[in-house]
């Protein structure tokens, strides 16, 4: 089994004030993790560390096999992309935010591969120029998923992206997800959706700060 | 130059207008009384004490006191900008470097191509005119920055997650910044002449100068007061983004 990321002993209390207590947790490469547990539980701060957004205060964490600070932050943060709940989408149009991933990675923006990945998620060629002020709150997080996958991360780390997307984006955001499950990715993904908690492959439940093991 | 002359007499009879601001202020409960007599106190002091070592250097013409003069006005409008940086770490040095930056470049180039003379009476004013726009223009620019890195934080948090370096995550608000802190100047470049005649034009026609040759110099100080706010943002903007940041690469 090769191992994604082993957090060791990981605590994180920002000024004195204690989130997330003591986590052991081994992550397998190519994991499709459910993390679950009451509001202010430390979930997204979790995800947070493993995407290098926040620093843990104490305990190490290592991703394949590599301290996480041995790996410079745009690189580490390349491969293990995070998407937030509520993205904000950047510019005026939808190609400014798909143009992004090109833009500093020094590449030209490969229209045809952005088509294919609009297409990926039910979003035609029209909408590559549409304003991002024109699009619904379904449209918006598509567009800001897509915007992760486009140079294929090794992790996705999925931060309540379906919280208050209808029931057919939803079902948009699963497919998605699951066809980069099988294309190998790791993916960690925290919700509160019943759905999605029954559907779990592996569930992860934290609660107070801590992981608890069912 | 007698038309020069404002006696004491006239300038406490000017008191009037003062008075008139205050009445208003007070009338309309704006609550910058305070601040409009500690402004009139220390402009009165600041002046007269400036006049007198104006007329001191100037008539002793040293190199090593010109310099002094000037590495005041710079040290003060630093001081200045940096109050406006509103807690950015090191905005003080970073203030102090863009200004210095900025005014001795643009002396430089005044003094080679011979537009400005290396003497005190020329030198002192022209630094204090480039030094005091590019203080106003870096302020702005910092509370630009300040404002959109607050507003704006989730964007950033998004650029940052999906792999940008920090200069890569904040372009657009350096951009943003830069242009802010230039808006004033490039302003007045634009409306100069039909809307502002500006105190030093107006000074030298005062002074019973020729208008086509005040105006000559005016021109000059529009390129200079452009180059020096140009040089002076970006180079604070540039210094002043990464504080945003901590070593982790993440937003404070």
């Amino acid at each position: 089994m090769t191992v994604m990321f082993e957090l060791s002993h990981v605590g994180f209390a920002p000024g004195g004030r204690p989130i997330l207590k003591d986590i052991n947790l081994t992550v397998p490469a190519g994991a499709y993790w459910t993390i679950t547990g009451p509001s202010g539980s430390g979930k997204s701060t979790l995800l947070r560390l493993l995407a290098t957004l926040l620093t843990p205060t104490s305990g190490t964490i290592t991703y394949a096999g590599q301290p996480q600070a041995a790996i410079a932050k745009p690189d580490y943060r390349r491969q293990v992309s995070y998407c937030f709940q509520q993205p904000s989408l950047f510019g005026e149009t939808v190609r400014d935010n798909l143009a992004f991933p090109f833009a500093i990675r020094n590449e030209a923006f490969d229209q045809a591969r952005a088509l294919a990945a609009l297409d990926a998620v039910a979003l035609d060629a029209s909408q590559l120029t549409a304003k991002v002020t024109a699009l619904s709150g379904g449209e918006k997080q598509r567009v800001a998923l897509i915007r992760n996958l486009l140079f294929k991360p090794k992790v996705l780390l999925l931060d309540e992206v379906t919280t208050g997307l209808d029931a057919d984006t939803k079902a948009l955001v699963h497919h998605l997800v699951e066809a980069q499950v099988a294309a190998g990715l790791t993916v960690l993904s925290v919700t509160h959706d019943e759905t999605e908690i029954a559907a779990a492959q592996t569930l992860v439940t934290i609660r107070g700060g801590e992981v608890q093991h069912d | 130059m007698t038309n020069l002359i404002v006696s004491p007499l006239a300038l406490t009879f000017a008191i009037v207008l003062v008075l008139i601001a205050l009445a208003i202020n007070l009338h309309e409960k704006i609550g910058l009384e305070k601040d409009m007599v500690i402004g009139v106190v220390r402009a009165v002091v600041q002046l007269t004490v400036v006049g007198y070592v104006l007329t001191y250097i100037i008539k002793v013409d040293r190199l090593w006191l010109t310099g002094l003069m000037v590495a005041i006005i710079l040290f003060n409008a630093a001081l200045n900008a940096n109050k406006r940086a509103a807690g950015i770490p090191h905005a003080f040095a970073i203030s102090l470097l863009a200004i210095g930056t900025a005014t001795i470049l643009t002396l430089v180039l005044l003094v080679a191509t011979r537009a400005v003379r290396f003497t005190p009476s020329q030198i002192v004013p022209v630094s204090g005119m480039i030094a005091s726009n590019t203080m106003v223009a870096i302020g702005l620019a910092y509370r630009s920055m300040n404002t959109q890195f607050h507003d704006q934080r989730q964007g950033v948090l998004e650029r940052l997650a999906l792999g940008a370096d920090l200069r890569q995550a904040s372009r657009h608000i350096v951009r943003e910044s830069i242009r802010t802190g230039m808006a004033p100047t490039i302003d007045s470049a634009k409306t100069v002449g039909i809307v502002s005649l500006p105190g030093m034009m107006s000074g030298l026609i005062f002074a019973g100068v020729d208008p086509t040759k005040a105006i000559m110099y005016q021109i000059m100080v529009t390129f200079m007061l452009l180059a020096a706010t140009s040089i002076g943002s970006v180079i604070a903007c540039y210094l002043a983004y990464p504080r945003f940041y901590n070593e982790d690469e993440q937003l404070r």
